[in-house]
């Protein structure tokens, strides 16, 4: 421990790699803010699996005591042995699922007299069980569910415009709040399960028509959906665990509607000046709005002083991040807007070049880049006979920008 | 949680509240009883009871902890108590204790595995894969995988096709952990026909889209490894490839160090199989926020990625790379750019130009590495982009690291008849050959001579000015070596030397740093774990005794040794299980020897006395034959120097005449002549030596070289007390004066009778030279084993370290590590035992010694491996002293590893002076 201590920790340079072998014992670290986490092994183990635990480890105690601190740590010293001793055994994970882990572990400690042996028996049943993400007999008065589809558009971008490379990654965020252990089916506009049905059924494949489907790359599920049953037939069904989880995740990058174009110029005049004009031009429907826009515009690192004009928002120059930060709170699709920019350079006699670092662009909008669409979500409870009919659902869709860049 | 403090003074008023009520202060007893049950055994009997009736409570938690506790307590006397509730927890009702009690099993055999076996868990264990309970069977498989590990030959995981279903069956229900488990240990079965590993692949497959990465990697390993079993023209095979690209992309959208972890493996399936992600080479491009290990290793499979069709592509974002800030990603870009033209023929024109733009960027490093690639480009493509060589001529200034320097060297050497002012250039270079690295040296020596070799005329001046700066004076042997060989050959034959400097270069190859294919197929085996993080063998990073398992565990496993040097395995790994190896091994040394000495002359008596040495026993021969390498060979090159001023132009004949006689050579093993006090330092006066034993007395040999302008004359040496009491026997003696760069060899006889003082380092020896000018002080540290007496040996066990007064008192065998213990005495009668530890395979020795002792050993290893062949041989020295590191003998790679308990070797222990 002293030893990774010295050489990882307080090592001065960068870290370079996230696995490192001193005396032949290996470590692996996470840092979150500024706590490290790490694990130790002499043997030959799964690497990506103890990253993978790390993780969990991590979510696991945002999910008890909020923020990774090291007061919280500190604080919950005894929880955070009862958890490691639950979730890993012998350097085994076993369970990880917060859900699970919070009905036995709790914060209060257990009298363990005060249960009955049916809900012991209830326990551990769950936690080995088939469905270890869910416990029984929840009951909510209102059904409900939310669904949010939550996608970020990478792009990287040549100065002349040419895509560089370009992909959605998407989440669906599930909260759902059921009673008893419904089964869901979910469906979505994608497109080999669309060309399956439309085979069955010449009629609806002309009704669909209009729809567009899209093509998935490749998509990853929470634990609880059933990855047999998609394999075959494409259809996502799973109990879903109670509360918010992760259903799937999923990429594409064919036929994305980028929401904006970022158009570069700059110009240097001179040795001591640079002109900098940038357009945004935003691309979708018009009567939808797009928020938080934020366009980063690196300037060099001899930067002296900055003109900005722009036509819409506010634009900013900050010194201590080496960039002008132009803001627009809203923008209507279709639409244009410009600035233009100054830059006074402190003459240097450094030969090395600047970087030239890309510019990059954040921002959300109301709908899917990918053109991802929810067709579906069906409720099926077998026991406590409510339909399908009884549960209020809600969908939204959420773009956001992901590293979004252009470079000049 | 005590920070730190020792607390297990409490330990029985803890064990009293164990049988509390509160789970929450049980676990923490539990914890308390974990951490100090080894400090006190005995109490923790006391313990002992509670657990066996927490093994009965009605609450399947409290049963499970109780049993999951008792197994992390490592103490004898308590697994004996534990296998009775452990037998009752296997066959628990619930579940829950079920599975913990599985992984129980593993940790017991970790502590006991006899008693594993004799109570018959591991049966138990095998019914469980069985068992109802999918998460049961997921630990159960995690536990036998852990024990079978350790016991390769018992075949406790024999998957049959049932076996396998039920796994498979399993794998769909269980937690994201579990499917690991089970994952993982498919890999480790082989399908009997490709229709069993079709239907595997085929059950396997859905867990690509799993969202745990560990669980896809894991996947991809089992799918990877039973490919190899399906026929290439079957549509599944083709699909299945088709399955395998989008989840390895989508694992670079996850966490850095999983990207990492990923991006690792990529590199691997890349070579092993490229038609996979041929088509996504887009995803590799590096991001800007990219930590900067992502960004390294995206970069590598860019290069493994590129083909004709997107190297333009390719060549447009490397471009961009070697703009940015970071130093060592834009080297590896220019570098990758360099490698792209060696690969992609069709490109090199392009990338020829899109180095020489960097090279406008006149930014340094950029520029530098831009001209070490290029020359590799005209390596690989002689006599086609020599247009570009009046840019580079530009940059010659602004280089300043060695590599680059020897690469522009290089350039001017090879095309000296198409750059006018050739000669100039080197010359320049030439103004400031001491201050040069070597490698930039050699490469001027052999521009000039080639130079020479072209244009004879203008030259002669400039290419005798560097064979004498290249052979007079330099301290570098491989340098002075090459000078001879050149000089000689320009004498005696000039067309032959022009026949051998500027002979056809092969051309060089595509991918130089391609992984071995067994090694690369090994890794494939262990893909997501560490070892394919390392790219390497387990066996190079576990601790040894695991390492021997491994190598029988995958089918396609081929013996890691060899992997890197594979002249060095057969010497490192019979050591001591087939004792009648040896003396074949002894053979190849000899044969080594003898092909790398080149003539015949000096072969045969070398060859027969290693046999000899090899087969005088067993491991003793093995270790050896080794150390008789060095040897022999020592004495020549501490020779070389004393050659130097009376023979000059005698060149390579004579070197290797001498060499034949060193067979007969005797004696103990002698350091090469260091300098001591630098001319710098004594106003002109260098004095080099070293320490040498023979027939009973010990002697320095000294070196005086006079370099300044005036006669030196009334010599005479002084050694401050020190702690063996060494002192000059008899006078110094020069007899002429010393005229201004001349030089004398004197050897100083020596003996123990001075005063003693204890110095630190123990070896330190400070010495007083006086002359006529000034008196000069030094300090240099002396090798131990002068101070062997031969008197020293305990047992009338032969051995060749006698040769420098070491003798082997025992040897035996333990746990498949050879244990070798040697004796040795100094002159003032300190006795030293050391224990030498050898595990088969494992290419590092424990040296431990016993309190209170002396470092000796340590002392000697080092210097046993000085780098002492490379003076005469430069090719033989590198695949020896290769031999050597391998062994941890050498000084590349000291891995002399000392045992937990003993004290560090390398610093003094206080010793005791019986004087």
């Amino acid at each position: 421990v002293d030893a990774f201590r010295v050489n990882v920790i307080h090592a001065r340079q960068q870290v370079r790699s996230p696995v490192t072998n001193i005396a032949r014992t290996s470590f692996f670290h996470v840092k979150r803010s500024n706590i490290w986490l790490a694990a130790v092994t002499k043997q030959n183990v799964n690497a990506a699996m103890v990253f993978e635990f790390l993780y969990k480890m991590c979510d696991v105690m945002t999910a008890y005591f909020g923020k990774i601190s090291e007061e919280n740590i500190k604080n919950n010293f005894v929880l955070i042995y009862e958890l490691l001793d639950e979730i890993l055994d012998f350097g085994y994970p076993q369970n990880s699922e917060t859900g699970a882990l919070k009905t036995f572990i709790t914060q209060q400690g257990i009298k363990s007299q005060h249960q009955t042996k049916e809900e012991q028996s209830q326990i551990t049943s769950q936690v080995t069980g088939q469905i270890g993400w869910r416990r029984e007999g929840i009951k909510y008065r209102r059904n409900e569910l939310f669904l949010d589809v939550l996608e970020s558009v990478n792009l990287l971008m040549s100065p002349q415009g040419q895509v560089l490379s370009a992909h959605v990654s998407g989440r669906v965020v599930m909260k759902s709040y059921l009673s008893g252990m419904p089964e869901c089916k979910f469906g979505m506009n994608d497109k080999i399960v669309i060309e399956k049905q439309g085979k069955g059924t010449a009629d609806e494949t002309g009704k669909r028509s209009g729809k567009q489907s899209i093509a998935i790359d490749d998509c990853t599920f929470h634990q609880c959906v059933r990855l047999s049953k998609f394999d075959s037939e494409r259809s996502i069904s799973f109990i879903p665990p109670d509360g918010e989880f992760e259903l799937m995740r999923y990429r594409t990058t064919k036929d994305i509607i980028l929401p904006f174009r970022v158009i570069p110029l700059v110009r240097e005049v001179g040795r001591t000046k640079l002109e900098v004009k940038v357009v945004i031009k935003s691309n979708f429907k018009p009567s939808l709005l797009a928020q938080k826009i934020e366009v980063r515009i690196p300037t060099p690192l001899n930067t002296s002083g900055v003109q900005v004009i722009c036509m819409k928002g506010k634009a900013k120059y900050k010194a201590s991040e080496n960039a002008i930060v132009w803001k627009i709170k809203r923008m209507a699709g279709m639409k244009e807007s410009q600035i233009s920019a100054e830059i006074e350079l402190l003459p240097t006699n450094d030969k090395k070049k600047w970087a030239r670092p890309p510019i990059s662009m954040n921002f959300e909008v109301p709908f899917a880049p990918s053109g991802l669409k929810v067709r579906y979500l069906k409720v099926f409870e077998p026991k406590l006979n409510y339909s399908d009919h009884d549960v209020i659902k809600w969908v939204r869709y959420i773009g956001r920008s992901g590293i979004y860049e252009t470079r000049c | 949680m005590t920070v730190g403090k020792d607390v297990s003074a409490l330990f029985p008023d803890v064990v009293n509240c164990m049988q509390t009520d509160n789970l929450e202060l049980k676990k923490l007893v539990y914890l308390y009883l974990m951490n100090y049950a080894k400090s006190q055994p005995d109490m923790a009997i006391m313990a002992v009871n509670t657990f066996v009736k927490d093994c009965e409570d009605p609450n399947p938690l409290i049963r499970a902890l109780a049993v999951r506790t008792m197994g992390c307590i490592r103490v004898d006397k308590i697994t004996e108590y534990l296998c009775e509730p452990l037998r009752k927890c296997l066959k628990d009702e619930d579940p829950y204790v079920r599975k913990t009690a599985a992984v129980c099993v593993a940790k017991l055999h970790d502590i006991n595995a006899q008693l594993v076996e004799d109570q018959g868990f591991l049966d138990t264990l095998k019914d469980l894969i069985s068992d109802s309970n999918p998460m049961v069977v997921a630990n159960a498989v995690a536990a036998l995988s852990e024990i079978a590990e350790s016991h390769p030959s018992s075949n406790l995981l024999d998957l049959n096709p049932q076996s396998i279903n039920k796994l498979l069956t399993a794998l769909n229900e269980c937690t994201e952990w579990g499917q690991i488990f089970i994952l993982d240990c498919l890999a480790n079965y082989t399908p009997k026909d490709d229709r069993e590993a079709q239907s595997i692949c085929e059950r396997v497959t859905p867990r690509l889209s799993h969202a745990n990465s560990a669980v896809v990697l894991s996947a991809v390993k089992v799918l990877m490894k039973f490919m190899e079993m399906l026929s290439k023209d079957l549509d599944y095979y083709g699909t299945l490839l088709k399955k395998l690209a989008p989840p390895l992309v989508t694992l670079l959208s996850a966490e850095p160090e999983l990207q990492y972890v990923a991006l690792r493996n990529i590199n691997l399936i890349v070579q092993k199989r490229p038609e996979i992600l041929k088509h996504e080479m887009k995803v590799f491009f590096v991001k800007y926020n990219d930590p900067i290990y992502v960004k390294l290793e995206k970069l590598d499979i860019m290069i493994r990625l590129a083909s004709q069709a997107n190297i333009a592509q390719v060549l447009a974002e490397l471009k961009e790379y070697a703009t940015e800030v970071d130093v060592d990603f834009v080297r590896k870009a220019v570098r990758a750019i360099g490698r792209c033209a060696i690969k992609v023929e069709q490109s090199a024109e392009r990338c020829v130009s899109t180095l020489l733009d960097l090279i406008q960027t006149k930014v340094n490093y950029v520029v530098q590495e831009a001209i070490v690639v290029i020359k590799d480009i005209f390596r690989k493509y002689p006599n086609k982009y020599e247009s570009v060589i009046a840019t580079l001529c530009e940059n010659l200034d602004s280089l300043d690291e060695p590599e680059a320097r020897a690469a522009m060297i290089w350039i001017v050497g090879e095309y000296a008849e198409r750059i006018d002012n050739a000669d100039e250039l080197l010359e320049s270079f030439l103004e400031g050959f001491h201050d040069e690295s070597t490698q930039v040296q050699l490469q001027l020596l052999t521009a000039i001579v080639k130079l020479f070799l072209k244009k004879p005329t203008e030259t002669q001046e400039l290419v005798q000015q560097v064979l004498s700066l290249a052979t007079q004076d330099s301290d570098n042997p491989d340098l002075r070596d090459r000078g001879y060989i050149y000089w000689r050959l320009l004498s005696t034959d000039p067309v032959a030397a022009k026949e051998v400097v500027l002979a056809e270069k092969p051309l060089i190859s595509e991918e130089t740093d391609l992984i071995e294919p067994t090694l690369l197929d090994e890794l494939i085996c262990y893909i997501g774990t560490l070892a394919s993080v390392y790219h390497k063998p387990p066996s190079a990073f576990v601790e040894g005794g695991r390492g021997v398992v491994h190598k029988s565990l995958p089918p396609r496993t081929a013996s890691s040794e060899s992997t890197e040097s594979p002249e060095t395995a057969p010497a490192g790994a019979p050591s001591g299980e087939q004792p009648d190896v040896i003396p074949t091994q002894g053979d190849l040394l000899g044969d080594l020897l003898n092909l790398d000495l080149g003539p015949p002359v000096s072969g045969p008596p070398l060859a027969t006395t290693s046999v000899q040495m090899g087969a005088v026993d067993l491991l003793g021969g093995g270790l050896d034959s080794l150390i008789g390498g060095p040897n022999f060979v020592a004495p020549p090159a501490a020779a070389v120097p004393a050659n130097l001023g009376a023979s000059m132009g005698s060149g390579l004949s004579d070197l290797f005449d001498l060499t034949s006689g060193v067979g007969t050579l005797s004696g103990s093993y002698v350091v090469p002549k260091a300098v001591w006090l630098p001319a710098m330092k004594a106003k002109g006066l260098e004095i080099s030596g070293t320490f040498t034993r023979q027939v009973g007395s010990i002697s320095m040999d000294l070196q005086l070289t006079n370099k300044a302008l005036q006669v030196m004359t009334d010599f005479a040496i002084q050694f401050n007390r020190n702690s063996f009491g060494l002192a000059p026997a008899a006078p110094l003696q020069v007899h002429a004066p010393l005229s201004p760069n001349q030089t004398v060899e004197i050897s100083l006889p020596l003996n123990t009778v001075g005063s003693v003082m204890k110095m630190e380092p123990l070896n330190n020896l400070q010495v007083a030279v006086k002359n006529n000018i000034d008196v000069f002080y030094f300090s240099t540290l002396y090798p131990l084993h002068i101070l062997f007496v031969e008197d020293g040996k305990m047992e009338a066990v032969s051995s060749r370290l006698q040769g420098s007064n070491i003798f082997t008192v025992a040897k035996r065998n333990v746990e498949a590590q050879d244990m070798l213990y040697q004796s040795l005495k100094l002159t003032n009668g300190i006795w030293v035992l050391a224990e030498l530890r050898i595990q088969p395979g494992n290419p590092s020795f424990t040296v431990r010694l016993p309190a209170p002792a002396l470092p000796a050993l340590g002392c000697l290893l080092p210097c046993a491996g000085q780098p002492l062949l490379p003076s005469l041989l430069p090719r033989a020295g590198v695949s020896l002293m290769g031999a050597l590191a391998q062994l941890g003998w050498g000084p590349s790679e000291p891995d002399v590893n000392e045992h937990q308990n003993s004290e560090p070797s390398f610093q003094l222990s206080p010793i005791r002076l019986p004087r």
